[in-house]
């Protein structure tokens, strides 16, 4: 009976939330109720059954955008007052609302027309999941089923980050992204990023490991040792890394291209791009996520850090 | 009305709410907030639809929550490569405006 009480608590804070991050006067208001409102969103997504899901939302979608977002508010604070002025007009924001008012009617009506037999694919995947070797359907679907789509996304990850790099002054090309953090070593910061490194690298890779079977893999895992990692740039306990180093580089690009190699192995073995020959999909889903785990950490890490912004020193 | 629907219909909520304020919101921090949360909207919505799909023993369908993995890691992706961009905007002419008619002061390439 309680179930539906929660479930409406949740939806009506999150609406909420989803408004004042909208209409809100202060941008930082705007991301700190942006922030909130990806940690709910973890929790609809258990409620929708999905916990891998609310692990990649809870970790990237709040976790990381919102450090991001945070990160940004800081920096444009000084544009935000020239800002104020421009507003959108009265028209301008009429025929928006009415844009929303349609869009989201349209869809509610589509929502409530939905057929009563709804389409699925777990009949399809579950009996074809023991050939794959793991045991969580989503792990399944996702580097066997429709290994294509995270391969492309994996690919789009390194672009992303080349655009991000892009975006820097062409003289700092190659050198080290954003301020060097400066952190009192005896103080709080210094002691956390010194103290939670060790567990956040075990849990991460048991998240990594869990992912075979329970919820959990690596996007999950390659988040939490990404934050590590921001966590000890932080507290100044080491600087944000050359762009311009080739094992940097490499750990980049390796994920992508071990996963077009097996792809092409499958092509020869199995008769198709990414097939994988019987029995040996278990191993070579492993090889996959252990050689995309350092190419997720590294363009995670490296989106939060931005461009470079000041020349290596040789 | 059954808890999956509720959601369903929250989702369309959401993306209204994003739609308005990426038009409303002059300042682009603003519109990448309120387009993340549009975005969120979509994935709930194609949740709420997993949701339904549920059967053959497993609580949900796996295929759509695989994807929106893929989704959610694409869309931080794009929201980070957005947030370089409105940065360099602001440091190579001191302003965030999206406004044409805006005073751009002295462009200077740095």
């Amino acid at each position: 009976m309680i179930a539906p009480v929660v479930s409406m608590v949740v939806v009506a804070l999150l609406l909420w939330l989803a408004v004042w991050s909208v209409v809100a006067h202060d941008a930082f208001l705007a991301v700190a109720a942006f922030v909130v409102y990806g940690l709910l969103l973890a929790l609809v997504w258990v409620r929708l059954a999905g916990i891998d899901v609310a692990l990649t939302e809870a970790a990237i979608g709040g976790g990381l955008t919102g450090a991001l977002l945070l990160g940004a508010v800081g920096r444009l604070r000084r544009t935000e007052a020239a800002l104020s002025t421009e507003h959108a007009g009265t028209g301008t924001r009429i025929a928006a609302a009415l844009l929303a008012v349609g869009v989201a009617g349209g869809l509610m009506i589509a929502v409530t027309m939905l057929p009563e037999q709804p389409p699925t694919l777990a009949p399809l995947v579950v009996p074809a999941l023991p050939a794959t070797g793991v045991g969580n359907p989503i792990t399944g679907v996702l580097l066997a089923f429709r290994a294509l789509d995270t391969l492309l996304e994996a690919i789009v990850l390194v672009i992303a980050l080349i655009g991000v790099w892009s975006f820097g002054p062409d003289h700092a090309w190659g050198g080290r992204p954003g301020p060097r953090y400066s952190a009192d070593p005896n103080g709080m910061l210094a002691y956390l990023a010194r103290v939670l490194p060790p567990l956040g690298i075990v849990i991460g890779i048991y998240l990594f490991w869990a992912g075979a079977d329970h919820p959990g893999g690596k996007f999950q895992s390659a988040t939490i040792l990404a934050a590590m990692w921001m966590l000890v740039q932080m507290a100044a306990l080491a600087d944000t890394p050359r762009t311009d180093r080739n094992i940097l580089r490499a750990g980049i690009v390796v994920g992508p291209l071990v996963f077009i190699v097996v792809g092409v192995f499958g092509l020869w073995t199995a008769g198709a791009f990414l097939g994988y020959p019987d029995g040996w999909s278990k191993p070579l889903i492993l090889l996959i996520e252990m050689a995309l785990l350092p190419t997720l950490v590294l363009v995670l890490a490296l989106l939060m850090n931005g461009p470079a912004t000041r020349k290596a020193v040789p | 009305m059954t808890i999956d629907n509720l959601f369903a219909l929250a989702a369309c909520a959401l993306i209204g709410i994003g739609i308005y304020g990426l038009i409303a919101q002059p300042h682009p921090l603003r519109k990448l907030i309120a387009f993340n949360i549009m975005g969120s909207g979509v994935f709930v919505l194609f949740g709420a639809l997993a949701k339904r799909g549920a059967s053959a023993g497993l609580a949900a369908d796996p295929v759509p929550q695989a994807l929106l993995i893929t989704a959610i890691v694409v869309a931080f992706a794009a929201t980070a490569v957005t947030v370089a961009l409105m940065l360099r905007l602001i440091e190579v002419s001191d302003s965030a405006s999206l406004s044409e008619s805006a005073p751009s002061p002295d462009r200077r390439d740095r």
